[in-house]
């Protein structure tokens, strides 16, 4: 928290705010200057001497946070190792989440580690090009994270491979609307304020009485003339 | 009579009037137990029921009494908050912290510009730090309260209900004293506080903190060693540790296992490591430990409402710092720069850097986690809450499983969720 804050010590007063949001750096992109050398977390110089080639970089941001871009083919490698390891020892998955940065940059899929015994905190990300929304799912690792990633693949359509449970938890099961969280999803919906109401309508909570672990029925998604974006959001995981 | 066998209807069919024994026209170990089958049943729970504790709709899975599996559907309650969040500057966020956890909205508030301070890189006063101390430990309280009147309830009691929101009166009105508004306070700002604390409300903080410690012993004497509550809630619910820790559960849940870990001696913020209190902790991992834990955490944080309120120092509340902190009022309204300061600070909100930042603080119901990502601008490109509440009910089915009906309310009860947060 010593550090200084974002815009130089010369600027002061109202120049910040005369000069305007500055642009958004490429969080894919180079890493910027003051990032270029970071000093070394044990377990980020571990990971590399184990993932040599699976760990793409590294940067520490807000001060003292390391995060860690790693390749989302070897994620459950890469975090069995962060759990299971004795000098690592993961064993806190705090959160699974995602960041869309918009302009059809790749989604970022976080996982915020934190060790108990250790008391050390990392934050893996693994970038997810747009065309290809599908990562390994953590639940073999950690119980903890089914619901989290549930709400990953609800929210920004994010695909978990090996997931036990993969529907929809926050949104209702026949939401056809696609991924709220998506920047290309706009803040009210796709569907016209009728659509939406029409569909709520014609839902029949009898039809989700049986949940899919129980019963052999699947949620049925309500076909309709949607708006353009329908195709993207289908429920199930047929989207990606 | 006529029929073979002579035996008396309402006497002992075994012996015949004159005494001597009579064989039964029915053997009764020659008859099948008749086949019930073995399907289970499903029963609907909620979401409109006052067990759940909120728009929470549980489908159980019965045999018999026996849970076999519980499935919780969520989303009654979904707001979008963390898309609508990406609309609004940072500021104009914490309107929106505090309806999420309605039940500790003061911790929701703080954690959110704790996190956004951090991201930007702002350091606050120590008399901010100090009172947003004073604000977290209080709504700790406050919601611990609601759970323990709650819970009371679900167990079957109801004079405990009363005792405790009896108190949650005196907090509502402090929250009222220092925000306007009992419930939606909204009195945090990035570098500050909505405004400084009111003429005596740290003498009424006082007075809450004094007054309570009598109430929980009340509610402990009725409750404790109460052999309904008791047997209702020890070994229901049991996790270990180990599996604990890997369903992800936070907060007093994850301490009645056994686990230390509480975010403000962990990974302290806010000088909590220079406060004097202890983490209670379970051995059991059930309902009752989980009740344990939380009533020593009240009286825990009542110690360190004291400490923070012996130590509130005077001094500025808000940052010195015109690109944060608005002019004062007085300045607005006679001074034309001030003025036009305000409008721009409002109208173009502060800039973050564009970095990612994870904050987490425990809250009320566990550790409460803000990732505030920010692209430069005035609005975030991502504003994500880990909710405590959600990762806990995520270990329901596991809790729950084998268990009667009625224990599964319990179970439910005692992992104090609320479901504004697991919604959002």
């Amino acid at each position: 928290m010593t550090r200084e804050p974002a815009p130089a010590p010369s600027m002061s007063g109202f120049d910040l705010v005369a000069a305007g949001p500055r642009e958004a750096s490429d969080p894919s992109g180079t890493a910027a200057a003051r990032e270029s050398v970071p000093p070394g977390n044990p377990s980020v110089t571990a990971l590399r001497g184990h993932f040599a080639e699976a760990v793409f970089r590294n940067r520490i941001c807000a001060g003292d946070e390391d995060v860690v871009y790693v390749d989302p083919e070897r994620i459950t490698d890469i975090l069995g190792w962060l759990h299971d390891d004795a000098d690592q020892h993961y064993d806190h998955l705090a959160d699974v989440t995602a960041v869309d940065y918009g302009g059809g940059r790749p989604l970022e899929v976080v996982y915020q580690l934190w060790s108990i015994p250790n008391r050390a905190a990392l934050r893996v990300k693994c970038e997810l090009p747009l065309d290809a929304l599908a990562i390994d799912s953590v639940t073999g690792i950690w119980a903890g994270a089914n619901w989290l990633e549930r709400e990953v693949y609800d929210l920004f359509g994010v695909h978990f491979n090996g997931h036990p449970d993969l529907r929809r938890i926050l949104m209702p099961d026949n939401y056809a609307e696609g991924h709220p969280l998506r920047k290309d999803f706009p803040l009210r919906g796709r569907f016209s304020r009728a659509e939406q109401t029409r569909r709520a309508l014609t839902q029949d909570p009898e039809d989700y009485y049986v949940p899919g672990e129980i019963g052999e029925r699947t949620p049925q998604v309500v076909e309709g003339d949607g708006g353009a974006g329908a195709d993207s959001g289908a429920a199930g995981g047929d989207d990606v | 009579m006529s029929s073979a066998v002579d035996y008396v209807v309402g006497r002992n069919p075994e012996m015949g009037p004159d005494g001597t024994p009579v064989p039964s026209p029915i053997d009764p170990f020659d008859v099948p137990e008749p086949e019930l089958g073995s399907s289970t049943m499903l029963v609907n729970i909620g979401p409109q029921h006052p067990a759940t504790h909120g728009v929470l709709r549980l489908v159980v899975e019965l045999d018999g009494e026996t849970v076999v599996s519980v499935v919780p559907r969520l989303g009654y309650l979904h707001s979008s908050f963390e898309k609508l969040g990406e609309y609004r500057t940072w500021n104009q966020i914490v309107t929106l912290t505090d309806r999420m956890d309605y039940l500790a909205p003061l911790i929701y508030n703080c954690a959110y510009v704790m996190a956004v301070e951090k991201l930007m890189g702002i350091e606050v006063t120590d008399r901010c730090r100090v009172a947003r101390v004073i604000c977290m430990e209080m709504d700790r309280i406050f919601s611990h309260l609601l759970w323990l009147g709650t819970w009371s309830i679900d167990v079957g009691a109801f004079t405990p209900f009363l005792y405790a929101f009896q108190q949650r009166e005196k907090v509502y009105r402090l929250h009222e004293a220092l925000t306007g508004a009992r419930i939606t306070t909204s009195a945090t700002r990035i570098g500050g506080m909505m405004a400084d604390l009111p003429e005596g409300w740290a003498r009424g903080v006082r007075e809450f903190a004094d007054n309570l410690p009598a109430t929980l012993d009340e509610v402990d004497a009725l409750l404790t060693c109460n052999a309904i509550h008791v047997g209702r809630t020890q070994g229901i619910g049991a996790i270990s540790a180990e599996e604990a820790v890997n369903y992800g559960l936070t907060g007093a849940n994850l301490r009645a296992s056994g686990v230390p870990y509480d975010v403000r001696k962990d990974r302290p913020y806010y000088d909590y490591e220079s406060y004097d209190f202890e983490v209670p902790i379970g051995c059991h991992g059930d309902c009752y430990d989980r009740y344990l834990v939380r009533m020593e955490e009240m009286r825990q944080s009542i110690r360190i409402l004291h400490q923070a309120l012996d130590r509130l120092p005077d001094g500025p509340m808000d940052v010195e710092d015109p690109r944060i902190s608005l002019p004062s009022k007085t300045d607005c309204m006679s001074d034309m720069e001030s003025m036009i300061h305000h409008f721009k600070l409002i109208t173009e909100g502060i800039p973050a850097p564009a970095e990612d930042c994870w904050f987490s603080i425990e809250g009320s119901k566990g550790e409460l986690g803000m990732y505030v990502v920010g692209d430069g601008g005035p609005k975030p490109v991502r504003w994500r809450i880990r909710p405590p509440s959600f990762v806990n009910l995520s270990a329901i089915p596991r809790l729950a499983e084998g268990h009667l009906m009625a224990d599964l309310i319990m179970i439910n009860a005692s992992l104090d969720i609320v479901l504004g947060e697991i919604d959002r």
